[in-house]
């Protein structure tokens, strides 16, 4: 029998707690034994695209610069062959009231708590989120928890972390910091219990349509500009809330010919769990560490289904190394007089590679930036790398070692992207959700459906890998 | 003589939540040794010292418990020096770009 907060006790009432502190029943959407309504948990939240959008305007939230970064263009095109270059525009998220796009999905979920009842909220996340809630709950009148990961077995505090620590406090709200490990859900759920609040999700079908009017009004601006659409815009990919989002936008202002392109920064070989890994990374989010998880098993999260389906939505997969993300901050800096986080810059390095794989007359739109500042600031997080250990060095980023050596490039040149295998990440999974079914159990016609949905394969190519894996679990 | 706080104060408590022991079955080894830790910030009900037992009022209006670890604890986070691996990188944008007969 384990005790009443144990892990386990706490954890085998997940369902209850998230049944309460979300308020949507996702019993209701099943179709199948693994399927699901997706399209109706958006529809049933009640709100469309314009009711969004009024809601954001009165919480200062969207309407963002879009910005042409003509001497980063020319730099990409002094490298490139001749004839390529694409424009590179970036929308300046970090003009949002908490200093990142996170405040696009802050705004719908704060609203709908009040609009609700609740009297508070409670979020759990070491990123920009916790900043972004709290921001809003301030505006809101609700009382607002974060729960971070945020420090290791020595005490040593994330620089990174510890200013998004700093902004929760400021904006008025509990912040619970936590030490490394996979339990800050178990933290979360307790919260949620004893206070009654709401679970202010990143998951939430509220949580990504608040992003989806970045997508809209970036479409919007560069059709303005250009007279078109444009060709591809890069989003930084960790959970898959960004890539979602921005894509459903983006369809929504008819940009249906717009490549999604996911980027993320490479961490592999690092465990997120890990104490020993913890201080060793000098990115908390938008790496491979979540992208590669949430993108073959979206359903890992704290609600009982993701509203973030990734790949229903990314038509290429790229990663760049954490110091081609650190120069090309350093180079947005000293190149277009733009101080940003470097965080908020992974897609921008991978943008950089590939408007030189593009036309000159094409066009590329690095979809966020984030604010920046002491902890979050490049040279925080590299003088914290040197601390724990880590060779700092300029080189060819392929020598990149994460954990224990951070190269910046010698030149722009060097910057460029790792493809990843979509069609792998499609298969582990189909694998991961035909796993869900019970022994004996086969997936009906709307779980195949489903599932080409998902991985934008045919219901044909589905129906191959269910008789490959046997079509039943195990 | 440990440091002492009025009651009111802003203080950090520290609790620990799961001993080595009782760590999540997907924990990793290394984790796993160490226990998960809590810190949390709020205004003393009672004034003390530092390592007593102390009860917060958290800004969420919480009332928690833990042992007080800090007064009035400062935010130490910061940019640290400058680092030549980019001190560099600015001039040797520049210069291509002039290059190029484009020095913005």
């Amino acid at each position: 029998m384990s005790p009443p907060n144990s892990y386990a006790a706490i954890m085998g009432q997940k369902a209850a707690i998230m049944r309460t502190s979300i308020g949507i029943d996702y019993a209701q959407y099943a179709t199948g034994p693994l399927s699901f309504d997706y399209e109706r948990l958006f529809a049933d939240t009640g709100y469309d695209l314009d009711a969004i959008r009024t809601i954001q305007q009165h919480t200062a939230v969207g309407n963002t610069p879009l910005v042409e970064l003509a001497n980063l263009t020319e730099l990409a095109r002094a490298v490139a062959k001749p004839g390529h270059g694409a424009r590179i525009f970036v929308k300046d998220e970090a003009a949002n009231p908490s200093g990142s796009f996170k405040d696009r999905r802050a705004s719908l979920s704060i609203h709908e708590a009040k609009r609700r009842g609740y009297a508070g909220v409670v979020a759990a996340t070491s990123g920009n989120y916790g900043a972004a809630v709290a921001s809003q709950a301030a505006k809101a009148g609700l009382i607002c928890i974060v729960i971070q990961e945020a420090f290791d077995s020595q005490g040593i505090a994330q620089p990174e972390i510890a200013e998004k620590t700093r902004a929760c406090e400021a904006y008025g709200a509990e912040v619970m910091r936590l030490s490394v490990g996979p339990e800050l859900f178990y933290v979360f759920l307790q919260v949620l219990k004893e206070t009654g609040y709401f679970n202010a999700s990143l998951y939430t079908p509220y949580a990504i349509m608040g992003i989806e009017t970045l997508g809209y009004e970036l479409a919007g601006q560069v059709h303005e500009r250009a007279g078109r659409f444009p060709d591809v815009v890069v989003a930084t990919h960790a959970g898959g809330g960004n890539v979602t989002g921005t894509a459903r936008g983006l369809i929504k202002a008819g940009a249906t010919d717009t490549q999604m392109v996911a980027a993320s920064v490479d961490l592999s070989g690092l465990h997120m769990a890990s104490d020993h890994d913890f201080n060793r990374k000098s990115f908390t989010t938008g790496h491979t560490g979540f992208s590669v998880p949430f993108t073959t098993w979206p359903d890992r999260v704290d609600v009982p289904r993701n509203a973030a389906r990734a790949l229903r939505y990314i038509d290429r997969f790229v990663t760049v190394t954490q110091g081609e993300v650190f120069y090309i901050t350093q180079v947005l800096a000293e190149l277009e007089g733009l101080e940003r986080g470097p965080a908020g810059n992974t897609s921008l390095a991978a943008a950089f590679a590939l408007a030189q794989q593009m036309s000159r007359e094409q066009i590329v739109v690095v979809q966020e930036t984030e604010y920046t500042g002491a902890g979050k600031h490049p040279l925080a997080q590299l003088n914290l790398a040197k601390q724990m250990g880590i060779a700092v060095v300029r080189g060819h980023p392929r020598d990149n070692q994460p954990g224990q050596r951070i190269v910046i490039p010698q030149h722009p040149a060097q910057i460029d992207v790792v493809e990843v295998d979509l069609d792998r990440m499609r298969s582990v999974y189909l694998r991961n959700a035909l796993k869900t079914l019970a022994d004996g159990q086969r997936p009906t016609e709307i779980d195949v459906a489903f599932l080409a949905a998902e991985t934008r394969l045919t219901p044909n190519d589905v129906w191959e890998v269910v008789h490959e894996q046997g079509g039943t679990a195990g | 003589m440990p440091e002492r706080a009025s009651a009111q104060t802003w203080v950090e408590v520290h609790r620990m939540v799961l001993a080595p022991g009782e760590r999540a079955p997907q924990t990793p080894d290394d984790t796993r040794q160490t226990s998960l830790e809590l810190k949390v910030k709020g205004f003393l009900i009672y004034a003390a010292a530092i390592g007593e037992a102390v009860d917060i009022i958290t800004p969420a209006g919480r009332t928690l418990s833990g042992t007080l670890i800090a007064i009035n604890p400062a935010y130490t986070h910061t940019f640290g020096a400058p680092l030549p691996e980019l001190s560099y990188i600015g001039g040797e944008v520049r210069a291509m770009l002039k290059d190029r007969g484009n020095a913005p």
